[in-house]
């Protein structure tokens, strides 16, 4: 397995996201809603860590607080030992060169009144490529990387198809040779055919370039194709994190079984086992005591109501928050994972 | 005729199998930049059109004021006072005397030159204050827009008024006055497109690639914002023309002789009855100019709009 001969590239411990409820005559705030709630995982360099979960789960305010587009409210993420939540703006600007994002909506994220050209060669220019003869170079190399044509640079994002729009936003990413890129769902506004060519495509890169992916995504079958692990999130809580092979065949948290079920197979004639969950998610203004999950599931527990489960390793590798694997914890050293 | 319609029809639901794919692509293909698209647009527009053509006939007038007559602004020759319209005095004389044509040539720069002075005026420091406000956000935020309802608070022209008793009355506190008080509407102008910029997932993307603020105002935030400004101060022309007209007429802007076209109006107002065309003259001058901006502006927006397109 590669990543366990790796080194860890970005460790997140104990991230929240708390956004304030304003309300009343004064904007005082009345609540929070807890988008992220105490996440920890570990991204090895190399690696694809595939975050999985149902919208609202929180699995995109993870992405954009490890990046600090949105502030952490707690929280601790190390890149290559670091911890950037503290760093001053300047530094923290230096940084973005090595940790970069694909965005969900090829539409919105290019700015509609740059050319391409533009939109790719800034962040050459802001981190040190003055010379514009070299940018535009950079530019045509970069479009051909992700499969569009040199010609392309003097165009407008309105000229192209969504799928030749990601291209465009993957170059941006690739620009400045980062280590990192979290993708924040980046094929769920394209055609299915079409994703499939930006996902080969993104894999290619980070063969090419030995980029690390977070990659974000609520299609588990997009998750099993890409990714080397998986993570499930549920409620702004991590639940699960495993190998990709381990958790498709072997989940342990219930909340995994059930969503795992809920994927349909090609083939009619196999009778699956489904999960069928009650009631709706929880608001995460109000998340439930405990266990987050313990309102849904069929397995839940008196303790599953007041104690939150803690987030361990359960085998080599397989991490699972849930109480009923409580007598099985491993006696790994947390290098492992966490 | 309805073979002719099924044919085209079946043409449009089998596409030729060659051709498929290739029209999409190639270098030809020309680079459409949304400054292109908004002037092809523009030019589409009759009414538009018609709007360039009156500011462009009094921008000449106003230029060529001294080839276009031969009689001075200033003589008055009391003989001739209150001439109807006729060869000699095209638009007719008013009550000293001076060539109503003459006047109202003469009076088009002054009323294009507050306009002019007054709009930039107005939109450099409006937009300065509106994306300060909108992009930091905050206590920032509070304090500018306090100050933008202050000064929306008094009635417009009351507001001038007073700028101009502070200041004393002249051309140039005419524009100070109208400028200050054109500066809320552009400020809250940008300030509000400024917010909903703000969570554009490109300017997040802006962030993400390391741009200091100063570059995602600049490069990303302000082209972004540039059609809905250019709208508000082309409508802004007019209302700032028909402002310094007000101030004119009561006495606060140019002092006489220099002509001004509110001010004639405030002269041949004790002629209406007796000569009407003193009056019309310098009216009809100041509806068109004000109509040619408005025309202009509508076009504009139309043609920037992208929910207007068809």
């Amino acid at each position: 397995m590669r990543q366990q001969l790796q080194k860890p590239l970005l460790e997140i411990n104990g991230l929240k996201k708390y956004f304030p409820i304003k309300g009343g005559v004064l904007g005082r705030t009345v609540g929070e809603v807890k988008a992220v709630d105490d996440v920890s995982f570990t991204v090895f360099e190399g690696e694809i860590l595939g975050i999985v979960g149902e919208s609202g789960c929180g699995k995109s305010t993870t992405g954009k607080a490890i990046l600090r587009l949105i502030e952490p409210t707690a929280g601790e993420v190390k890149f290559e030992d670091q911890d950037i939540t503290h760093i001053n703006a300047e530094e923290m600007r230096r940084l973005r060169r090595d940790m970069q994002i694909i965005f969900q909506d090829p539409y919105a994220s290019l700015n509609p009144r740059h050319t391409v050209e533009k939109i790719i060669g800034e962040p050459l220019l802001i981190h040190g490529v003055k010379n514009a003869k070299e940018r535009t170079s950079r530019v045509k190399e970069l479009l051909e990387v992700v499969g569009l044509s040199a010609y392309h640079a003097s165009r407008y994002p309105h000229q192209f198809s969504g799928g030749q729009r990601q291209r465009i936003g993957i170059a941006r990413a690739l620009a400045n040779n980062p280590k990192l890129i979290i993708c924040d769902e980046p094929v769920s506004a394209l055609d299915v055919s079409v994703q499939a060519q930006i996902l080969n495509l993104m894999e290619a890169l980070r063969d090419e370039f030995n980029l690390t992916y977070i990659f974000i995504a609520h299609d588990l079958s997009v998750v099993k194709h890409i990714s080397d692990r998986v993570g499930v999130m549920y409620l702004g809580r991590m639940v699960e994190l495993t190998s990709k092979d381990k958790l498709y065949d072997d989940a342990k948290h219930p909340y995994t079984q059930a969503l795992l079920s809920a994927v349909p197979d090609p083939d009619p004639d196999i009778e699956k086992e489904r999960v069928i969950l009650k009631g709706d998610v929880p608001s995460p203004a109000d998340p439930p005591a405990g266990c987050a999950f313990h309102t849904r599931c069929p397995m839940a527990m008196d303790i599953c109501k007041s104690v939150r489960p803690a987030f361990i390793p359960v085998e080599d590798n397989h991490f699972v928050a849930c109480h009923l694997y409580d007598g099985q914890q491993q006696n790994l050293s947390r290098i492992n994972g966490l | 005729m309805r073979i002719e319609e099924k044919k085209k029809y079946s043409e449009q639901q089998i596409p030729n199998p060659a051709k498929v794919g290739q029209h999409i692509d190639s270098e030809e293909i020309e680079a459409i930049s949304p400054w292109k698209d908004t002037a092809k647009q523009l030019r589409k527009n009759r009414f538009a059109i018609i709007g360039f053509v009156i500011i462009l006939f009094f921008i000449v007038l106003g230029l060529a004021a001294p080839l276009v007559t031969s009689y001075s602004v200033e003589e008055q020759q009391l003989v001739n006072r209150l001439h109807p319209p006729s060869e000699e005095h095209w638009l007719g004389t008013d009550h000293l005397g001076r060539d109503i044509f003459t006047r109202i040539a003469y009076g088009a720069r002054v009323s294009l030159q507050v306009g002019f002075f007054a709009v930039t005026g107005a939109l450099f420091f409006g937009t300065l204050l509106g994306i300060i406000a909108g992009y930091f956000g905050r206590w920032v935020d509070m304090v500018i827009s306090r100050i933008f309802d202050i000064l929306l608070a008094f009635p417009s022209i009351l507001l001038a008024i007073a700028i101009v008793a502070i200041l004393g009355a002249s051309l140039q506190n005419a524009l100070i006055a109208i400028a200050i008080i054109n500066i809320p509407i552009f400020g809250r102008l940008v300030r509000s497109r400024v917010i909903s910029l703000r969570e554009e997932e490109y300017i997040m993307a802006a962030k993400a690639q390391g741009m200091k603020n100063g570059r995602i105002i600049l490069h990303h935030i302000l082209p972004n914002s540039v059609a809905p400004i250019i709208v508000q101060a082309t409508l802004g022309f007019g209302t700032a023309i028909l402002e310094a007209a007000a101030l004119g007429f009561l006495g606060l802007g140019v002092q006489p002789p220099v002509p001004e076209w509110g001010q004639m109006l405030a002269d041949a107002r004790d002629f209406i009855q007796l000569a009407p065309w003193t009056l019309l003259a310098p009216g009809i001058s100041i509806m068109l100019v004000v109509l040619g901006f408005n025309l202009i502006g509508d076009g504009l927006r139309d043609a920037l709009d992208p929910k207007m397109k068809n």
